[in-house]
């Protein structure tokens, strides 16, 4: 689904962040991507994004080459993204009245999209019937990111990007998001990229991980991880293991 | 603004009034009821249509200058570019006193409403401009790209981001310049015309040094910046509800 060819970015012509980078991402993976500060692993979703662009190299989606945002493509971020004058219910019809502002032009909205009205549905599978007239401000850190994934999920993507969605949030919180998005993301086939600088994010979540250096990355390092997701893989010893690993692997980047 | 609040000032203000008109004792001061029954004896008369006449004329200056400006403001802090070319001409024209200015708008449009309501457009619309741009510019990049994520272009962006965010630096720049637009007002209504709160008071100070006349018209032109405060607040609690969620 996503192939990334001899990618080159960076911000300092003489220490890139990426340099001749390849990755390949199948439809429907889970992949963390993980790495001490400055690695580029932000910079890396936002280039999946279409918001950032490689200075050489390619990134092709379903193979177009991205040029701009895809319309199939969902970025949740970090502080949420939610309009601070609109309430819940009103963020999360944002994207579709984004899409009936410009019909199915194939630039904004997808060539093949028949509008319709299923805010509704997300406010209540994400639990925020209670708090849909309120506004953001009024709501808990939790409630904003549901509220940020229901309005991503209203637009039926199929490849979602998250850029530390809960590093903001109490662990408990947390943990609860996190299983939803995993629970959502099988249940919408949706290919997942979640960046994360936290370990043990990235141990629970990712079934592939891509560990980034604090350096230039030319090459992608990737540790398998396919029981993530699994109840109890938490607590097993395997998880254990492969925490223990990335951590190595981090100290050894960072020092 | 609590209303008990401005009763309480507005009393501490006759009081004061009253305090300085015993001091002073002469005609150019009277005191606070000698005027308040001037003013509802001219209510009855034509205060009034001198009240409207203002009303109209401020009110006029104001939606002109917001219907410009704020369009402006928008575009010029919603990119860099345009940012960059236009603040300088900006900044150069702001600090330039606009009435000195009174004669060339007389010049080109006459010594009508138009030239009246045009002076106050030209002070009133640096200022919201300013205060749009800032607002504009100063909208977190990350809530922009995450519209942008949606599909969001330039467009839509301007519909569902910039103008939204930069309605509260609206209705401010317009609270701001209340008092401006008032006092600017006086100065257009001395010349030129039979109506108006600020020839009224011109009229009935120095012409018929009729003073409890001339401070009835003072008090009409507070009341009429009290109503437009209020009227902005107004408008503040009906488009910007969420400024005052809790």
């Amino acid at each position: 689904m996503i192939q990334i060819d001899s990618l080159t970015f960076g911000y300092s012509p003489t220490s890139p962040l990426f340099d001749g980078f390849n990755l390949f991402i199948e439809r429907g993976e889970t992949w963390a991507i993980l790495g001490p500060s400055g690695c580029g692993k932000t910079s890396l979703l936002y280039l999946l994004a279409g918001l950032k662009f490689p200075t050489s190299g390619k990134i092709s989606i379903d193979g177009q080459s991205l040029a701009r945002p895809r319309p199939r493509s969902g970025l949740i971020l970090q502080d949420y993204g939610l309009l601070p004058w609109s309430t819940v219910h009103e963020n999360i019809e944002l994207g579709l009245k984004v899409r009936s502002f410009y019909g199915p032009d194939g630039r904004h909205t997808p060539k093949n999209y028949f509008p319709k009205d299923n805010a509704n549905h997300w406010l209540e599978r994400l639990g925020l019937s209670d708090v849909a007239d309120k506004f953001p401000a009024q709501i808990s850190g939790g409630q904003r990111q549901r509220t940020a994934i229901a309005r991503t999920l209203a637009l039926e993507p199929d490849l979602l990007l998250m850029d530390e969605p809960f590093s903001a949030l109490d662990a408990v919180t947390r943990e609860d998001l996190q299983n939803l998005t995993l629970v959502l993301s099988a249940e919408q086939n949706l290919t997942l990229v979640i960046v994360t600088h936290a370990i043990e994010e990235a141990a629970s979540l990712g079934k592939k991980i891509l560990l980034l250096n604090g350096e230039t990355n030319q090459r992608a390092r990737v540790f398998q991880n396919p029981q993530a997701g699994n109840v109890d893989y938490r607590n097993s010893a395997a998880y254990h293991d492969l925490c223990k690993l990335l951590w190595k692997e981090m100290q050894h980047e960072t020092v | 603004m609590k209303r008990c609040d401005l009763l309480s000032a507005a009393l501490g203000l006759v009081i004061v009034w009253q305090a300085a008109a015993m001091i002073v004792n002469r005609p150019i001061l009277p005191t606070p009821l000698e005027v308040f029954i001037v003013f509802f004896q001219e209510l009855r008369k034509d205060l009034l249509i001198h009240f409207a006449a203002s009303l109209l004329r401020v009110t006029a200056g104001m939606a002109l200058s917001v219907l410009m400006a704020a369009p402006a403001g928008l575009a010029i802090g919603g990119s860099k570019a345009m940012n960059r070319l236009l603040s300088p001409i900006i900044y150069l024209l702001y600090p330039i006193p606009k009435v000195v200015f009174v004669p060339v708008v007389l010049l080109f449009l006459g010594i009508g409403d138009v030239a009246k309501i045009t002076i106050i457009f030209l002070i009133l619309f640096f200022q919201i401009v300013v205060l749009v741009r800032d607002q504009a510019a100063g909208i977190p990049s990350q809530l922009i790209q995450s519209l942008q994520s949606i599909g969001a272009g330039r467009r839509a962006l301007f519909r569902f981001v910039y103008l939204p965010a930069s309605l509260p630096a609206i209705l401010t720049a317009l609270r701001q310049s209340i008092g401006t637009a008032v006092a600017v007002l006086y100065i257009t209504e001395l010349f030129a015309t039979k109506y108006g709160l600020g020839y009224y008071i011109y009229y009935n100070g120095s012409t018929l040094f009729d003073y409890p006349a001339m401070y009835a018209g003072v008090i009409a032109m507070s009341l009429l910046g009290l109503g437009l405060h209020y009227g902005v607040d107004w408008l503040e609690h009906r488009w910007c509800k969420w400024k005052f969620a809790t």
